[in-house]
């Protein structure tokens, strides 16, 4: 305990490309960079699915099997075939956050009251629009969760990428085991945790605060997603 | 890939299915146990609600692979301790059950309850008799959720010791054997489809009212 008091108290390990600064960048920037790339693929995707509702067994499917794959197989398998770098963890983040935000933005989309959409409809707005300024706007929070239950997992399965040599604040846990530091291994657990805790909270703030209030008091929470 | 690496370490497969088997299971099982009280006191009084409910939320967001190397600090055990990852596994389940149990519970329809009470049986008996029976669907849905996001959990254990299956994720990392790794994922991912199953089946066969149910719908 004091050991690990005394690896927070020492100014080495909050500068430099190893410091406490260096690596909390380099998990965000990872998390931020994986999240964009597969919002910029799910989030269409997911939105056409919930309009046409075509295809939607797929979308839950993907979600629910997703649970079972086993991240860190993922992680070393990409390496094994693609080599040491960014490019691998990348790949796996990116697949593991596909599916979250997908389920998401089907299930907000397609949970629209069909008389909402039929009110669009009559009122002559065009396909387009009506996915746009009415279906997506109402599945904000749904949306929204689906981010939130994929930056979790982004965020954790960027801390097992260590092991492929990714950077981020996963470094000192592998790092701590092969010298045996533990000291330093719970540290960036900690670290970890609070980024975790600290970027959900975030999310559940902008939950709240970029959904229209008329949808405020409807609202079962939407099943919580599997612990990564 | 060097096909060869699966038929000459069957023996090492099957010790490593059984070791993760455990690993997964047993926090199942301990969650179950431990769940039960806890989100039974989660529908007796709102602030006993609003706690569990944040503290396991809190729970639910930490990375696994943090939670696992925390916990030494909490326990005093040591780090490549499998200890860690059978209480790290076991802290998702409860966080997972306990707001299935409450919800579960929540939803037994009163008149069932009253029924319950005015044919003479005491609360706890009631409980134990009427309540957590007709709970047994909805937690048994919590228990396939556990079991199967568990199964693929335990391989991140093996960054720190013990993992079943995980460990031929690092041993086929660092040896550069491709079919090791992906033997590793076939089979956590048959496990999870095993044990989906199985738990859909098990809550099947102890609810045999729920079919009994709908017959009884359809004969009217």
């Amino acid at each position: 305990m004091t050991a690990l008091l005394d690896w927070f108290a020492d100014p080495a390990n909050w500068t430099g490309g190893d410091g406490v600064p260096a690596r909390l960048v380099e998990h965000v920037y990872y998390t931020l960079l994986a999240i964009v790339l597969a919002g910029i693929v799910a989030v269409p995707v997911g939105a056409a699915v919930g309009h046409t509702g075509r295809g939607g067994f797929l979308v839950v499917g993907a979600a629910n099997s997703l649970r079972a794959l086993p991240t860190l197989g993922l992680l070393v398998l990409l390496a094994n075939a693609v080599g040491i770098g960014l490019l691998p963890p990348l790949i796996a983040l990116v697949v593991l956050a596909v599916p979250p935000i997908l389920a998401g933005t089907y299930a907000g989309v397609q949970a629209v009251d069909r008389a909402v959409v039929d009110a669009a409809r009559g009122m002559g707005m065009s396909e387009r629009e009506i996915l746009l300024q009415v279906e997506l706007p109402n599945a904000l929070p749904l949306v929204i969760g689906g981010l939130r239950s994929a930056t979790l997992q982004v965020i954790s399965t960027a801390t097992i990428a260590a092991f492929v040599s990714l950077g981020g604040l996963g470094r000192y846990i592998i790092d701590g085991l092969s010298v045996r530091n533990y000291a330093e291994m719970a540290a960036g657990s900690i670290l970890v945790a609070l980024l975790a805790v600290a970027a959900d909270l975030a999310l559940a703030g902008l939950q709240r605060g970029l959904v229209s209030p008329g949808l405020r008091v409807r609202g079962r929470a939407p099943r919580r997603p599997a612990p990564a | 890939m060097i096909w060869g690496w699966i038929p000459r370490n069957v023996e090492l497969i099957v010790d490593r299915t059984i070791e993760h088997l455990w690993l997964a299971l047993l926090p199942v099982l301990l969650g179950l146990v431990i769940s039960v009280p806890l989100g039974w006191l989660a529908t007796r009084t709102a602030l006993a609600r609003t706690v569990l409910v944040t503290v396991t939320g809190l729970l639910y967001t930490v990375p696994s692979l943090a939670l696992i190397v925390m916990l030494p600090l909490v326990l005093g055990t040591q780090i490549l301790d499998p200890l860690n990852v059978v209480v790290a596994l076991t802290i998702y389940t409860v966080a997972l059950l306990v707001r299935s149990v409450a919800d579960a519970l929540d939803a037994v329809p009163p008149v069932v309850v009253a029924a319950a009470t005015a044919m003479g049986y005491p609360p706890w008996r009631r409980f134990l008799a009427v309540e957590l029976p007709l709970a047994v669907p909805v937690i048994v849905a919590g228990l396939r959720v556990a079991a199967v996001s568990n199964t693929s959990l335990v391989t991140v254990g093996a960054l720190v010791g013990l993992g079943g299956l995980g460990q031929l994720f690092t041993e086929g990392f660092q040896r550069d054997i491709p079919s090791e790794i992906l033997t590793g994922i076939v089979v956590v991912l048959l496990l999870a489809l095993v044990l989906d199953a199985l738990l859909l089946a098990l809550g099947r066969a102890v609810t045999p009212w729920t079919r009994a149910g709908a017959d009884a719908g359809r004969a009217r």
